[in-house]
């Protein structure tokens, strides 16, 4: 091309052209990606299929306890399992997330107990103390996950681990500085960063297209010139695939990816009265719901004789009580108090705390 | 013993603690090869290697939050903001993240990480560059605020810095860069965060400052010395947590205080510092507590900046003003 002749418009659609959506299992739970199919056994399947039950459990009783006030801060999950689980399967065990605020399924299923998920939902430190995995608790500030990820990333390449980071944010966030310099941050390091945008058509009331002209997410890895790519985020098996290989980039030195699963949210944005009817149609919910990642992989398991609905029953019930008993676990976890807040503070106390501290031991001591 | 400015002493205590902790990293806009733009950090790369002192993409949201990263695999990052006027960019990734770093995992992960920035007036830059918002860190709980006034304080509290297992916000007035050269011993020594000290001994007024109207009040405190008023000169050095202790001894001694600051007289940490030690000196005071800021405006054009800022005649006049209460 002479400069002549250089076209932006043609540049744009030429690069728009190459984010087509990757899917490997259609809405009818067909293989239409034969060749890209992941390397997972029967056993590994079900055991990802039991993880998406689970979880649509988990956010339905969520949703629940927190309108019986047993539950404070609660964002729903339903509808994004399979971008929330399919790429937490396809992590390793040392590798760290750092999740957005409706992340928490993919804490959980890193390893973090479900009381203390409950107790993040109700506002207690005690929820946010992680001994035993690799995460953080999860972000409120929108974007911030994504540079503090750069970092971490950055750990990990100069430990000389073989381990990644993965973080996830929405579509509005995107839109944020901190989105970009993340990338752009990670990129420059080459350090072993997976980027997710959990694409789910609104930041609250506000449509994906207000966001940003760009026809996709995905594309804008190019301006931190990274791998990138458009995935259904509705297919557990094309969003293990590409974070499966998006890790397997990272370990080898090759960088960092962006992903973005193109998903769908059928609660609310969050439980603190927002009502998605005032922005989105119940044929939109419908249309979305025939994409459910529950039912396509269902259908898929069922035809290779993998599921049944008695095994569907028992994850049900196992759930519930799993739930039932982390609430009960959270209900008897002791009350905060003043100075424990004071003491999570600093490592060396400043003198300003030490004064107020035993102000408030003198209080609680009555 | 050897003859130091305030930024080779500031270079002296990264490079001893680069030497001492293999997990000490610095890092920033230009402080790799280019040695920083004040040359604090020169020669380091150049002795530690690229993996240990390299350069950043021009993002100070992303630089700091880099540091945040790196405390998770166990590094202290020395991260260093080319002007503290840049701040804003940098904001929630400090205050809104590295200050709760540590609460908000309840202590499960510990934030030893060291901003080092430039500010202060006095040196005509341009716009956003000089602006005190030590302000605005010092209300941040979990920050602890660091403003070394000398070669010796610096490296010592810088090396105390590094190896705080807290966040600190170190900042270096760029006035004193350079403005006079003193004896910094050789050995790694600390000063410990949150004291204050006495630098001239006084029995009829406190004057307590902290930067560059440290030198300003040392100044008026000479000057009032022939006038017959003696001046208690305290540097805080650490503006938050702040050392009432020395405070109080102090003023109970001399039952006067003047608090001195170059940020504006909204800002900086002059009303606090008045406030709580009010509470507990109250009986002692013959007069008012009495301030020395800059005007509440936006920090001046360069070329207002001398009949804006705050100096030893603003204070000599101030400590007047309390002595004739």
């Amino acid at each position: 091309m002479t400069p002549n002749n250089f076209d932006p418009v043609e540049t744009l659609n030429t690069i728009e052209e190459k984010f087509e959506m990757f899917q490997i299992l259609d809405e009818e739970g067909k293989i239409v990606n034969e060749s890209e199919m992941p390397e997972l056994s029967d056993d590994q399947l079900v055991e990802l299929m039991k993880r998406m039950v689970w979880t649509r459990v988990l956010d339905a009783r969520s949703i629940s306890l927190n309108r019986q006030g047993r539950l404070g801060f609660y964002a729903p999950t339903a509808g994004q399992e399979a971008s929330q689980l399919g790429s937490q399967y396809a992590l390793e065990k040392d590798d760290y997330i750092l999740p957005g605020y409706r992340d928490v399924p993919q804490l959980i299923w890193h390893g973090l107990p479900l009381t203390q998920a409950f107790l993040f939902s109700r506002g207690h430190f005690k929820g946010n103390q992680y001994d035993e995995i690799n995460a953080l608790p999860p972000q409120i500030i929108i974007g911030a996950q994504y540079v503090q990820t750069a970092g971490v990333a950055l750990g990990l390449k100069k430990r000389g681990k073989d381990s990644v980071v993965i973080t996830y944010t929405g579509d509005g966030g995107s839109s944020q500085g901190d989105f970009y310099e993340g990338i752009n941050f990670a990129g420059a390091f080459d350090a072993p960063a997976i980027f997710v945008i959990q694409n789910n058509n609104y930041a609250i009331s506000t449509p994906r297209e207000l966001q940003s002209k760009a026809k996709t997410l995905g594309q804008k890895g190019i301006a931190a010139g990274i791998p990138s790519v458009v995935v259904d985020g509705m297919d557990p098996l094309a969003v293990y695939k590409v974070v499966r290989d998006a890790r397997d980039r990272a370990v080898a030195g090759e960088g960092p990816t962006l992903i973005e699963m193109l998903t769908y949210r059928y609660g609310p944005h969050t439980m603190a009265g927002d009502d998605p009817t005032r922005y989105r149609t119940s044929d939109e919910d419908s249309e979305w719901e025939k994409k459910d990642p529950l039912v396509r992989f269902r259908t898929y398991l069922e035809g290779k004789k993998l599921w049944t609905k008695e095994q569907e029953d028992e994850v049900i019930e196992q759930a519930k009580e799993d739930i039932k008993k982390a609430i009960k676990e959270a209900d008897g976890t002791e009350k905060q108090s003043v100075t424990q807040l004071m003491e999570i503070m600093y490592a060396d106390m400043p003198s300003n705390l030490k004064e107020q501290y035993e102000v408030y031991k003198e209080k609680e001591s009555k | 013993m050897a003859e130091m400015t305030m930024i080779q002493a500031i270079t002296e205590a990264m490079r001893t603690e680069l030497k001492n902790d293999e997990n000490v990293l610095v890092f920033g806009e230009d402080v790799g090869v280019n040695g920083g733009v004040f040359r604090a950090t020169e020669d380091l790369q150049k002795e530690f290697g690229v993996d240990r002192v390299f350069d950043t993409p021009l993002a100070e949201s992303g630089l700091v939050s880099l540091g945040f990263g790196l405390t998770l695999e166990g590094y202290r990052p020395v991260v260093e903001i080319q002007f503290f006027g840049f701040l804003f960019e940098a904001m929630d990734g400090i205050a809104g993240q590295i200050a709760r770093g540590r609460f908000r995992s309840g202590a499960s992960k510990q934030m030893p990480l060291v901003v080092r920035a430039p500010f202060g007036g006095g040196v005509h830059t341009p716009e956003l560059h000089a602006d005190s918002l030590e302000g605005l860190m010092a209300q941040t709980p979990g920050l602890k605020v660091v403003i070394p006034s000398n070669p010796v304080d610096a490296k010592g509290l810088l090396i105390e810095a590094i190896r705080s297992n807290d966040p600190v916000i170190f900042l270096e007035h760029m006035k004193l860069y350079r403005s006079f050269r003193e004896d910094v011993p050789d050995e790694d020594y600390t000063v410990e965060i949150g004291k204050a000290k006495v630098k001239r001994e006084g029995t009829d007024v406190t004057l307590i400052a902290y930067g560059a109207m440290v030198q300003e009040s040392l100044k008026a405190a000479e000057a009032l010395e022939e006038e017959g008023i003696s001046a208690e000169v305290i540097d805080l050095r650490t503006v938050s947590p702040v050392d009432y202790e020395t405070l109080v001894k102090s003023v109970e001694k001399t039952n006067r205080a003047v608090m001195i600051q170059e940020a504006q007289r909204q800002a900086g940490v002059a009303g606090q510092v008045i406030s709580e030690l009010s509470e507990r000196v109250i009986l002692s005071l013959e007069a008012p507590i009495m301030r020395v800021t800059a005007p509440d405006t936006v920090y001046p054009f360069t070329q207002a900046e001398s009949v804006w800022l705050p100096n030893k005649d603003d204070i000599i006049e101030r400590a007047k003003e309390v002595m004739n209460f």
